[in-house]
């Protein structure tokens, strides 16, 4: 679901890396010429720097002299402000409005906050009725458009690498684009040597601003990978399967050999969960404050971090699960089997709401996208599918691998990550909603290690990357959404402001019996227990109170409303009514009929039995 | 009357004398009383003669015997005959014209009807009440709009405040201030001496007035210039009707070719000069042709060329006239030289098409309005690509004949031909019947070709057709294996394994049989690529019945393609290292992977067996009601009769379509979550008839996770708000402007007039006036 956009309460203004590129908004005090001498931004300066800003310019000693390939999106036509009315009002001191009345707003873009499904045909409606829903169908515009005008507050674009004619982007490496953006990008990208820990697992805490990261021989460690502070860092003495940050960076939920940890910032250990063991895979579902842990006996357990409950604990009947994704769009859980199939899970239903076959070998890899369209599944048949997720569970795309992907992670904007052995390879789609394109990978990139954990940085443009070797931090332009929600997800919060936002997050917890394949499903009218009540009324009363009455004849003038004529007037209604059902009768016989007449073939042949 | 009442008694009087008379000529006996009788006749006589003088004076009968009284009332009316009435009473002896307004004033009295009865209570004051009703309720129906004002409004205010004015614009506002300040005098002052604007700071009055004006030479020569429009649109126009009117047929068909060959004269200058509006021209040449060939102008179909035929045998001019009909459609339809088709395939196809079908056979069929020849061509494109034609071929070979002894006939009989046509071109009706149901075999073809791939050894029977075609086929297959290879490339550079690596396309029947040989594991490998570009290649030739095919491919999906199919593979720069193998280590590697893909056969038997017993379980069961032994014998081996069973089995209804019916790779879950159910609305408030209405109104989200923060605060205002401390009274008239002002009262009421019914629009325009 969209959400309006809001600015942070406190982001810091960044920098203005497009003094060149980017027009200064234009207020209508000032005049044409100022425009031009319009420099920086008011505003401090040298602050943290996205590496999706990737600054236009680039060293000359590089070894691609004339090919400028890291470049950005060139900056979208403005708003057309041309419409004005041909003589503006003047006011007394002879200044006009050079944009006189509203505010234009782009259709598209209201559109995209409209809600209410206006291609359902309605059944014919009252006065009264109409008068409602035209109420409402207002209100959504009105909000629409409101939401529509605030978009210009989202200042920041994603970025993306351009390859000139025929170039390949997936050439490029990383030290080039290193080299390509400012100082601040590229200290984004580094690596951590840490071979002797083993394979690594890893986890973006949801502001992005922290990382956690274990090591199957028992290395766990937080830091504010930002900055590279690190804040703790424990050997459990226990082989670690996952790890994951809860709802805040303060809390942290360690998949032990035996039982599920949960350790502070510190590194101190506050639980260990016993009624959840040999778990090999863990997710968090923040809105509803669950900790989900996928273990070896193949069991599916629903933890509630806010009370501390285990909500359900399902049994999947397919042996040991070690494959696990959440759905960020309602929250079902998939996971991935040995037979090829995939369950899609709710804490409310013991059995699957829905299982998909996805492999002819078993399934290793999961993976669902931001909008919860498309998932992504990689088999052991060396294949990569992406699935539409939107009721026909069909695949759309289907790839071959040299060597089948192990690993597999959605960023925020869409962009499809697969680990195969060492090498991690990226592909981009069209846009925000679009399936990632199969054709050509956007990125790839070459590791120390083989691939043990992917995971995309929220609100920038990384992928970390665990492996046999340590961690990698790579870059990715165009990866992360450019503008988070100061109120929601706010990477420069401080300590009071967490706070208070994980209250009013807990206020918000949506109960784990929600969960379920529509997250729409309250806005609809329980239907069946409607009807039944509807039945069970007419039960009571003996009539149906809502039912048509039957037709009257009104009493006519004297001598016209006689017995016999009442009679016959009644009749006429009612031969009338039973005609148009005949009719309609005939006209679905008939469609029936031409639906059937049409596959009949002229002469059966002895081999149509063999079809199928 | 009083003369004829005394006409009459001297009648009787006369009577009696004659009476009288008559003993008196006789002698009979009296002597005595002679003397008295002849005294009383005297008398009587005499009292009839005065009588006769006029004076209308009623004589009382004398007595004859004296008495002491003699009563007033003793008043008879005897002999008159007539009642007595009160009037006559009243009457005085002499008629005075005083009495005649006592008179009138008795007959008026007369006249007069009786009081009628008081009505009863119940009556009088239902009455009442209707009259107090009806008043109340045209007062009441004043409040009416502002009722619904304030139903329909989105805030109410308590206490209730009377509206407030528009906000003004900053200068009608000024309009009332004055300068105090001697500085703002002064200024004032020059502004108003050099004619400023005040308000208005840009145009003086002398700006707006010559904005105003408009020269006067200027609006004379544009009324002129309107006048002449008019006068000559008139002038065309009655001619215009006056052409129209002419009957005359030649004068018609004259004006048409003049125009014709106008029209063509232009056409040639056009196309020196212009090319490209030239070619525009020719667009609309195309039009008119493919007008002609939808319509049946010339198709000697009318009235008119059915009676011609009839007169052909005989009639030479008849004969000419049709022909001429015949040759102008075949004019008229006749294409023009267009840009060459661009593609290859096309005109392969099209020399097909003429070698299936002779010229003449064509000519008749463009004429023929039942099969379209561009449909024939594409059905045969689409048959071509099937891998059976034998369908197809069958009704042609007729066609063929008939067209064969059409040309055998020409030379013999010219003048039959037209009759010939005719029969044929019914006879072609008939047929494309059968021809057109042919179509959708050929389509299916494809969609079958794998299991025909299966079942190729079955195949030898229609193995004799297939040859025929084959060379035919093989141009195509070429085509399409070049386009494989293309598609195979980067699969082979990079070492696919074994089991990827192999052939799957099998185009001809040679290599169909191959495949059939080595056994039946190969022929699930469905070569998705093909059904997929054959999908393709019959979504361009775009038939009508194409969305329905599709509709059936849906359901024809197979879980063996979804999953089987050989996805192409991902060119990656950067190939994961691996290990150098040794090469019994490869072998095994190789081994291995079969047995992976083996292994996916019995995951997709699994699956399917689960999902049917998924659909088993959710199906609603029937109720068995047999009672063994009950009517008939029972016990150990006996079993109820049939019948019986039948008769007590209740059917459950079967329930909706599952969701997964048509998804073989699916099963999804039927099971009610009764979970969110809780927390759904389950009973529609009250404008609302069906929950999709309802479910319109809540779909937008009102928390301000989804807004922003004004439209949540906006979503969230109170419907009604209070002032605390403060007492609501009832609405007054003075609150909603009523009878304050009259123009508020107007405002408001035009405001809500759309509101109103029209009973309520009577009442208020009679309250108004």
């Amino acid at each position: 679901m969209e959400t309006a956009p809001k600015p942070g309460r406190d982001v810091p203004p960044k920098k203005n890396r497009l003094q060149a590129k980017k027009k200064k908004p234009r207020r209508y005090w000032e005049e044409e010429t100022t425009l031009t001498a319009a420099g920086a931004f008011p505003g401090p300066s040298g602050n943290k720097k996205r590496n999706r800003e990737l600054r236009h310019q680039r060293p000359k000693n590089t070894n691609f002299p004339k090919k400028s390939r890291i470049s950005r999106k060139p900056q979208l036509p403005k708003k057309s402000r041309e419409l004005r009315n041909p003589e503006p009002q003047r006011s007394l001191s002879g200044a006009q409005d050079p944009f006189p009345g509203p505010a234009p707003v782009p259709v598209e873009v209201a559109q995209k906050f409209c809600r209410i499904d206006k291609s359902k045909e309605l059944p014919h409606s009252k006065s009264k009725t109409r008068r409602r829903l035209e109420v409402a169908e207002a209100e959504e515009q009105e909000t629409s458009t409101k939401a529509a005008l605030s978009q210009l507050l989202l200042v920041e674009e994603p970025g993306f690498l351009e390859g000139e004619d025929g170039e390949d982007t997936a050439k490029i490496r990383q030290a080039d684009i290193v080299e390509a953006v400012d100082i601040a990008s590229a200290a984004k990208h580094f690596d951590l040597n840490l071979r002797q820990f083993g394979p690594y697992r890893l986890n973006y805490s949801r502001t992005g601003r922290h990382l956690a990261f274990g090591g199957r021989r028992g290395h766990v460690a937080t830091l504010d990978w930002v900055t590279k502070r690190l804040m703790c860092e424990i050997n459990v003495m226990e082989a670690v399967r996952d790890i994951r940050f809860l709802h805040s960076e303060a809390l942290l939920a360690v998949a032990q050999n035996r039982w599920l940890h949960i350790y502070d910032n510190q590194g101190i250990e506050l639980h260990c969960i016993r009624r959840c063991d040999r778990v090999t895979r863990l997710e968090f579902l923040p809105f509803h404050f669950l900790l989900v842990t996928a273990s070896e006996t193949g069991f599916l357990t629903y933890l509630d971090v806010s009370v501390g409950k285990i909500v359900a604990a399902l049994n999947a009947r397919a042996g040991r699960l070690d494959v696990m994704t959440e759905n960020p769009y309602n929250a079902v859980i998939h996971l991935g089997h040995s037979n090829g199939t995939v369950s899609l899970w709710s804490p409310a239903m013991k059995e699957p709401l829905a299982k998909i076959l996805c492999h002819r070998g078993g399934v290793r890899a999961v993976a669902v996208d931001s909008t919860g369209t498309y998932m992504a599944t990689s088999g052991l048949d060396h294949q990569l599918k992406i699935f539409d997720l939107r009721g026909t569970f069909q695949p759309l795309n289907a790839r071959t691998l040299p060597q089948g992907a192990g690993h597999l992670a959605f960023s925020q904007r869409g962009l499809l990550a697969a680990g195969m052995g060492d090498v991690v390879n990226i592909w981009a789609g069209q846009g925000k909603a679009s399936p990632p394109s199969m054709e050509q990978p956007y990125l790839t990139h070459r590791l120390s290690g083989h691939v043990h954990g992917l995971h995309f940085c929220p609100f920038e443009d990384v992928l970390g990357v665990g492996h046999t070797g340590g961690i990698t931090s790579m870059l990715v332009p165009g990866a992360a959404e450019p503008n988070f929600d100061g109120l929601e997800s706010n990477p420069y919060r401080s300590q009071k402001q967490r706070q208070e936002w994980e209250v009013k997050a807990l206020l918000e917890k949506i109960p784990a019996e929600l969960i379920c394949l529509d997250p729409r499903a309250l806005a609809e009218v329980d239907v069946i227990s409607l009807e039944q009540e509807k039945k069970e009324r007419i039960e009571r009363l003996g009539y149906d109170p809502e039912a048509k009455a039957p037709f009257q004849p009104k009493p006519k003038q004297k001598g016209r409303s006689s017995t016999a004529s009442l009679v016959k007037r009644k009749r006429k209604v009612m031969d009338e009514e039973h005609r148009d059902k005949v009719r309609q009768s005939l006209e679905q016989q008939a469609q029936k009929q031409e639906k059937k007449a049409e596959p009949t073939r002229a002469r059966p042949s002895a081999l149509d039995r063999f079809l199928r | 009357m009083n003369a004829a009442w005394a006409m009459e008694s001297l009648l009787a009087l006369s009577q009696q004398e004659e009476l009288e008379d008559l003993p008196k000529d006789y002698p009979l006996s009296p002597s005595e009383d002679e003397g008295d009788v002849e005294e009383r006749k005297h008398q009587k006589l005499l009292e009839a003669i005065h009588s006769l003088d006029g004076k209308n004076r009623w004589k009382l009968a004398e007595r004859s015997e004296a008495s002491l009284k003699v009563s007033e009332f003793n008043v008879t009316s005897e002999g008159s005959g007539e009642k007595l009435v009160l009037s006559d009473l009243l009457r005085p002896v002499k008629t005075s014209s005083s009495l005649a307004a006592v008179k009138k004033q008795l007959n008026r009295v007369k006249s007069k009807k009786t009081v009628e009865l008081p009505l009863n209570k119940e009556e009088v004051e239902q009455i009442h009440r209707e009259v107090a009703f009806n008043k109340t309720s045209q007062a009441l129906s004043k409040w009416d709009p502002i009722v619904l004002k304030n139903r329909q409004g989105e805030q109410l205010i308590f206490p209730l405040k009377k509206e407030q004015s528009a906000f003004a614009p900053i200068e009608h506002v000024l309009s009332g201030w004055k300068a105090r300040t001697p500085l703002e005098q002064e200024i004032f002052n020059l502004l108003h001496k050099n004619k400023q604007p005040v308000t208005d700071p840009l145009l003086t009055p002398v700006d707006k007035a010559s904005l105003k004006a408009m020269s006067l030479e200027e609006a004379k020569m544009r009324r002129a210039e309107l006048q002449r429009a008019r006068a000559l649109q008139s002038y065309y126009e009655a001619r215009a009707r006056r052409e129209k009117k002419i009957k005359s047929k030649k004068y018609h068909t004259v004006l048409k070719k003049g125009k014709a060959k106008k029209a063509l004269k232009e056409f040639e200058k056009l196309q020196k000069d212009n090319p490209t509006a030239a070619l525009e021209e020719l667009e609309k040449i195309e039009k008119a042709r493919m007008m002609e060939r939808m319509s049946l102008k010339h198709q000697n179909s009318g009235k008119w060329a059915k009676s011609k035929t009839i007169m052909a045998k005989y009639d030479l001019e008849a004969r000419q006239a049709m022909q001429e009909q015949l040759a102008r459609n075949k004019e008229l339809t006749q294409k023009l030289q267009v840009a060459s088709e661009s593609e290859e395939e096309e005109g392969g196809v099209e020399e097909e098409g003429e070698l299936l079908v002779p010229e003449s056979m064509n000519e008749i069929q463009m004429n023929a309005d039942g099969p379209n020849p561009w449909m024939l061509r594409n059905h045969s494109t689409s048959t071509k690509e099937s891998e059976i034609q034998d369908p197809v071929q069958l009704p042609e070979p007729v066609v063929h004949k008939t067209s064969e002894s059409e040309e055998e006939d020409r030379p013999e009989a010219e003048e039959e031909i037209l009759l010939n046509e005719f029969e044929e071109r019914q006879s072609l009706r008939k047929k494309s019947g059968p021809n057109q149901d042919t179509e959708p075999v050929g389509r299916q073809e494809p969609k079958d070709s794998s299991s025909q791939e299966v079942l190729s050894e079955l195949r030898v029977l229609s193995q004799k057709l297939n040859k025929e075609n084959q060379s035919g086929k093989q141009k195509l297959s070429s085509a399409r294996t070049v386009r494989a290879v293309q598609r195979k490339d980067p699969t082979e550079e990079e070492e696919e394994p074994l089991l990827l690596q192999r052939p799957e396309r099998a185009q001809t029947v040679k290599e169909l049989e191959e495949l059939g040989k080595e056994g039946s594991f190969q022929n699930k490998e469905v070569p998705r690529s093909v059904l997929e570009r054959q999908k393709l290649e019959r979504s361009t030739n775009n038939e009508p019945g194409a969305p329905k095919e599709k509709k059936k491919k849906e359901q024809m999906i197979d879980v063996q393609n979804l999953l089987t199919t050989k996805s192409p593979s991902v060119k990656s720069l950067a190939v994961p290292t691996t290990i150098e193998k040794l090469e019994d280590e490869e072998e095994r590697d190789q081994k291995q992977m079969i047995k992976e893909a083996f292994a996916g056969d019995d995951v997709i038997r699994d699956f399917l067996k689960e999902k049917r017993e998924a659909v088993e379980a959710s199906k609603p069961k029937d109720v068995d009601l047999t009672l063994p032994g009950w009517g008939e014998w029972g016990g150990v081996g006996l079993k109820p009769s049939a019948k019986k069973r039948r008769w007590f089995l209740i059917k459950t209804p079967e329930g909706p379509p599952r969701k997964d019916k048509n998804l073989p790779n699916v099963i999804i879950n039927e099971k009610r979550n009764v979970h969110p159910a809780a927390h759904q609305v389950r009973v529609l408030p009250y404008p609302f008839t069906y929950h999709q209405q309802f479910e319109r109104t809540i779909q937008t989200p009102i928390g301000s996770t989804w807004n922003t923060q004004r439209a949540f605060q906006k979503l969230i205002t109170r419907k009604v708000v209070t002032k605390p401390g403060h007492i609501i009274k009832p609405i007054k008239a003075e609150d909603v402007c009523y009878r304050s002002s009259s123009r508020s009262d107007l405002s408001v009421v035009q405001r809500n007039l759309k509101q109103l019914s029209i009973h309520h629009k009577k009442q208020r325009k009679k309250t108004l006036d």
